[in-house]
């Protein structure tokens, strides 16, 4: 049976792009970003994991307003990047696992996730760049299976139903019947907010607080509400759900490897987080 | 979901009604050729996407806040703002009223919250 070895999570701020195509890893600037990251990899040198099932938020490349899924899954043989508009580097295609996909997509509607099955799917910064990072010479090693969640458009999905919508992927990655190593990787936040007024907002205690409740108390931010959670942590500071996705995805208990957390990058707290099954 | 924090318009669907027109171009800007397309003629392209009046004025004087009440969505906006090279700090800076170091130095303060 497959098996799930691990989770990470971390930002998927635009501007990491330009760092890495500029090479600019270690300018003063990024290099308290990118530090985070060869521990990160020399984990990942020694699970070797055979797929990385990516749960993030599309910004408007694949789904516009016309239909906007709350949550979807890529069920492609492969998936593919574009500029986005701003001109941001694309990445090689990633390899999709049809099989794996349709097994999830099938596990999670039999547990009542009726969720969008997408057999074309173009992936955005907040999918390639946490794989950039992870894998800098961008030879993917993995298949990839991406899970995606609204956050462009309210109503979002509640905390406490992604915690849920975790739980549910942890259940349908184990039952595969395959003998992968799966990795869960959660891209976004950490608080910040690019919109308004109210530009510029950042809440590091709460940031720390919630980074804090992940091993030890996984379930401490479905408390909040969506709205709440605009508040709390700004207006895309809500996609810390893709990190309580990700963790309750990777089972009950979960123990800690390793944190960074360093903000500004571009108007954001960034943050990246290791856990393994306890 | 209530919509009362101070200088933050949480895109609903009475926002996405509103500003489908605008969003809609905003998406079309994934596309490189659009984006030559809106850069040169860009009345023509507005009218194409049928933006209503208070939306093509927002476009024609490039600020966000207007831009977000007309129904504009962040992450389509800033596929508009990239086309002049804006990064976030610009747009930012834009929306507080800060001058952009100002506005970096109110990010870099963030660290000393308690």
């Amino acid at each position: 049976m497959a098996k799930i070895v691990g989770a990470i999570t971390t930002s998927h701020v635009p501007a990491i792009g330009g760092a890495i195509h500029k090479g600019l890893q270690d300018a003063p600037y990024w290099k308290p970003f990118f530090d985070a990251f060869p521990p990160v990899r020399q984990w990942l040198a020694e699970v070797q994991p055979d797929v990385i099932v990516v749960v993030y938020n599309d910004h408007g490349l694949n789904f516009f307003l016309d239909k906007m899924p709350t949550f979807s899954v890529g069920a492609a043989p492969q998936y593919t990047s574009e500029d986005e508009g701003w001109g941001i580097p694309t990445q090689p295609p990633f390899a999709g696992h049809p099989a794996l996909s349709w097994h999830l997509i099938e596990s999670l509607v039999d547990q009542e996730f009726d969720i969008t099955s997408c057999q074309e799917m173009l992936v955005d910064h907040a999918f390639t760049l946490p794989m950039a990072l992870l894998y800098p010479d961008a030879n993917w090693p993995v298949k990839v299976v991406p899970v995606c969640i609204n956050t462009v458009q309210a109503p979002m999905p509640s905390a406490k139903r992604c915690f849920k919508l975790g739980q549910a992927l942890h259940r349908a990655i184990e039952s595969w019947p395959g003998d992968e190593k799966v990795v869960i990787l959660g891209t976004g936040g950490l608080s910040h907010q690019l919109d308004g007024e109210r530009a510029g907002f950042i809440n590091k205690p709460f940031d720390l607080a919630f980074m804090d409740s992940l091993a030890k108390d996984p379930a401490w931010a479905t408390q909040f509400s969506a709205y709440d959670l605009v508040e709390k942590t700004g207006t895309q500071g809500v996609e810390l759900v893709m990190w309580l996705t990700t963790r309750a995805a990777l089972g009950d208990k979960a123990v800690e490897r390793f944190r960074n957390y360093h903000l500004p990058i571009s108007n954001t707290a960034s943050g990246v987080m290791l856990f393994e099954p306890a | 979901m209530k919509n009362d924090i101070p200088g933050t318009v949480i895109f609903d669907g009475a926002q996405a009604m509103k500003g489908y027109a605008l969003n809609k171009m905003c998406y079309s800007f994934n596309a490189k050729a659009n984006r030559e397309a809106f850069l040169a003629d860009e009345e023509a392209y507005m009218k194409q996407y049928g933006l209503n009046e208070i939306q093509a004025a927002a476009i024609r004087s490039r600020n966000v806040l207007q831009l977000i009440a007309a129904g504009g969505n962040a992450y389509f906006l800033g596929k508009f703002a990239g086309i002049f090279g804006l990064d976030m700090q610009d747009i930012g800076a834009q929306q507080t009223g800060m001058t952009k170091d100002a506005f970096k130095a109110k990010l870099v303060a963030a660290n000393q919250q308690a």
